[in-house]
């Protein structure tokens, strides 16, 4: 009997894996292909006109860290590469933690609606997604340019003499990629919300726990693989973003994504600009590995 | 002692505005096993809501030994809950659910562990201790959702239909633990349950509902025995509904013209009518003998057998049915066959006038 069901068992097993065969060739093309093509121009030299020349050289990832001065070739640090990356980290972050802030109040507050009025509460956060998103960034921008509407509105009643600069700073920036990326962390959020059951909260006011406390130990632990998928579907693409920083920031206050493109346009250094795309995968993966362990490691905690 | 005083709860507005509760006015004492008995969709819960504070209710006062317990958050309220669906958290191990409510009052760690595992014993659930509460059986997630409502020694506990998940055995071993629970510990159980079984043979005193309204409040004996109206009448075991005639009232005691002609003692009741009313008499306090002397003759239709009784069903020659209930001797088929002439006899006293 038992070997019955072993051999079974097993055939099923591999009737599994040639099903899944053709997926898995398809995923390894599209995913590892141009990673490896990345990988590999990393290794390069930059050609005189961009492209690559075939000689290996590991020049550009020296690059993305060190620099050597163009007068006395002393060794640095690449002091704009590195501030880039702490500005691509510090606005992502803040960006998340932002979208956290917004975006659990406004999960809670459509997923205690009455069940049919939810779906338009959704819709209403799902339309700014579905438009341009060039033209949000710019709906933004419109918002807080020195004549846009906030600066207007507080000249008007007097509370300002003259516009607050807001646009080409990393406030603008992080303002931006909260608004494009908001609903990216309200989805998950209100999914895993819109399950949670509301007879859990009762029972815990009913055991003397205050608002703050049935919101840290019960809807916060309840509600947790929505905040970290949502969390990581802001933070991710905010590491990467381009188009907003590229507009709210003027081009003055680049992120990775903005630095990354300028080598292979203007830099004329394709190799660089791997080695940085690299290196976004990197972080991106090393913070996703801690962001997780984190979390789990709290979960086993309260178990 | 609660005392909830013209509570009335409201939903909706103008044509479907709707009362869930309407004017309930009742005092629950000290250390009492209260029940609320009803249909469905009667108010039971509301009512639980309003004591809890999950409802305001539109108007009326809750007070708690003279303390107004309206102006409390639920969360400031010395009462404690056993959901009708046990919610219990499932984030945390059966343990830390128990533990909870102690948490939150801020009590020292020793004294949480010792009362939880006092609480673990008492519902034997000491071995399932680090369990998550996903990976035990309903009846002992019913036993974990008692011991932490239990485990904070609330002052009164509000229990909503809590034995309705479980099987006749578990539910029988439950509701002597129950008992035994609200008279070792001193709290108040205010006792939900639309199984009146359950309610006559575990209450101090029972209150019927319905519609939003309580009907009548009494001991089980006193519901039983003498229900005040029709609704409590028919909702609580079985009755026979007799056309009467009151007669005179002295001491107490009413006399009755029955339909049959026949006069005889009854049950008045506080608001009933002078005239004709309805009279309410339990299958088993009648007999069945021969038609002659009898209060109300008739002729047999009907004998069903039911290992401990046998129900007589009886046509009455004014055209009412009648039926009557008799403990079974054993060995002893009954002396009558349908279609004979027979008659009914009741003692005076037994027969309950109804308010209708
Ligand atoms: N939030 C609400 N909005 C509108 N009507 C409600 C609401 N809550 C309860 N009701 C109505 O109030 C009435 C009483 O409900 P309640 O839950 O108190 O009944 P119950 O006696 O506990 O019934 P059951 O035995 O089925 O649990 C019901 O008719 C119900 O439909
Ligand atoms: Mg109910």
């Amino acid at each position: 009997m038992a070997d019955l069901a072993r051999t079974r068992e097993r055939r099923e097993l591999r009737t599994r894996w040639l099903l899944l065969t053709p997926a898995l060739i398809i995923l390894f093309i599209a995913a590892s292909g141009p990673l490896l093509i990345t990988l590999i121009y990393s290794f390069l030299t930059p050609g005189d006109y961009g492209g690559v020349q075939w000689k290996f050289s590991t020049d550009a990832w020296f690059n993305v860290v060190f620099q050597r001065d163009i007068f006395d070739d002393t060794l640095g640090f690449a002091d704009a590469h590195l501030s880039i990356f702490w500005r691509s980290v510090k606005l992502s972050l803040m960006t998340t933690v932002g979208a956290v802030i917004l975006g659990f109040p406004t999960a809670y507050f459509i997923a205690t609606r009455p069940a049919n009025r939810r779906d338009f509460w959704m819709l209403l956060i799902m339309i700014p997604f579905w438009t341009n998103l060039l033209i949000r960034t710019f709906a933004v921008m419109e918002l807080i340019r020195n004549e846009g509407t906030i600066n207007t509105v507080l000249m008007a009643l007097g509370i300002i003499d003259e516009p607050i600069q807001m646009l080409f700073t990393e406030f603008a920036i992080m303002v931006g990629m909260l608004y494009v990326y908001l609903p990216l962390m309200v989805l998950p959020l209100y999914a895993s919300m819109e399950r949670l059951d509301f007879s859990l909260v009762e029972a815990g006011y009913d055991l003397y726990a205050t608002r703050l406390a049935v919101l840290r130990r019960i809807i916060l632990p309840l509600v947790k693989p929505g905040l970290i998928a949502g969390s990581i579907l802001v933070f991710v693409p905010s590491l990467g973003a381009y188009v907003t920083p590229r507009v709210m920031g003027g081009g003055k206050q680049l992120m990775l994504g903005n630095l990354i493109e300028l080598q292979f346009g203007q830099g004329r250094n394709w190799p660089l600009g791997a080695a940085l795309s690299i290196t976004l995968l990197a972080i991106v993966m090393v913070a996703l590995i801690f962001y997780v362990k984190s979390a789990g490691k709290e979960e086993v905690g309260h178990g | 002692m609660i005392e909830v005083d013209g509570v009335t709860k409201a939903y909706g507005s103008g044509k479907t505005r709707f009362l869930a509760l309407d004017n309930v006015t009742v005092t629950i004492r000290k250390n009492e096993f209260f029940t609320l008995l009803g249909p469905s969709g009667c108010g039971k819960t509301t009512l639980l809501r309003v004591i809890a504070g999950f409802v305001d209710p539109t108007s009326g006062t809750v007070t708690m030994d003279g303390a107004d317990l309206l102006k409390l958050p639920p969360y400031a309220r010395p009462v404690n809950t056993v959901f009708q669906s046990y919610a219990l958290f499932p984030h945390l191990t059966v343990r830390q659910n128990i533990a909870f409510g102690l948490e939150m009052l801020g009590k020292p760690r020793a004294e949480i562990t010792q009362t939880v595992d006092e609480m673990m014993a008492l519902v034997q659930m000491t071995k399932m201790a680090d369990r998550q509460t996903g990976q035990i059986s309903g009846g002992q997630q019913q036993r974990v959702a008692l011991a932490r409502a239990l485990a904070p020694k609330p002052k009164v506990l509000l229990l909503d239909e809590p034995l309705s998940a479980l099987d006749f055995k578990l539910r029988k071993d439950m509701q002597i633990e129950l008992k035994r629970l609200q008279t070792e510990t001193g709290i108040t159980f205010i006792f939900v349950t639309h199984d009146q079984e359950e309610a006559l043979t575990m209450s101090d005193r029972i209150a019927v509902m319905s519609a939003g309204a309580i009907r009548q409040i009494g001991s089980p004996r006193d519901i039983y025995d003498h229900p005040a109206e029709r609704f409590v009448a028919d909702f609580i075991g079985d009755t026979n509904f007799l056309p009467a005639e009151i007669l005179s009232e002295a001491d107490g005691v009413v006399q009755v013209r029955l339909g049959s002609g026949a006069e005889i003692a009854a049950r008045p009741v506080e608001g009933a009518g002078r005239g004709a009313v309805t009279l309410a008499v339990r299958p088993e306090h009648a007999t069945l003998g021969p038609e002659a002397g009898a209060l109300l003759p008739g002729t047999l239709r009907n004998i069903v057998y039911f290992g401990t009784d046998t129900h007589y069903h009886v046509a009455l020659d004014g055209g009412d049915s009648f039926v009557v209930r008799a403990q079974n001797q054993p060995d002893r088929a009954s002396a009558v066959a349908e279609g004979d002439r027979v008659g009914i006899t009741f003692p005076p006293g037994v027969g309950q006038v109804l308010r209708d």
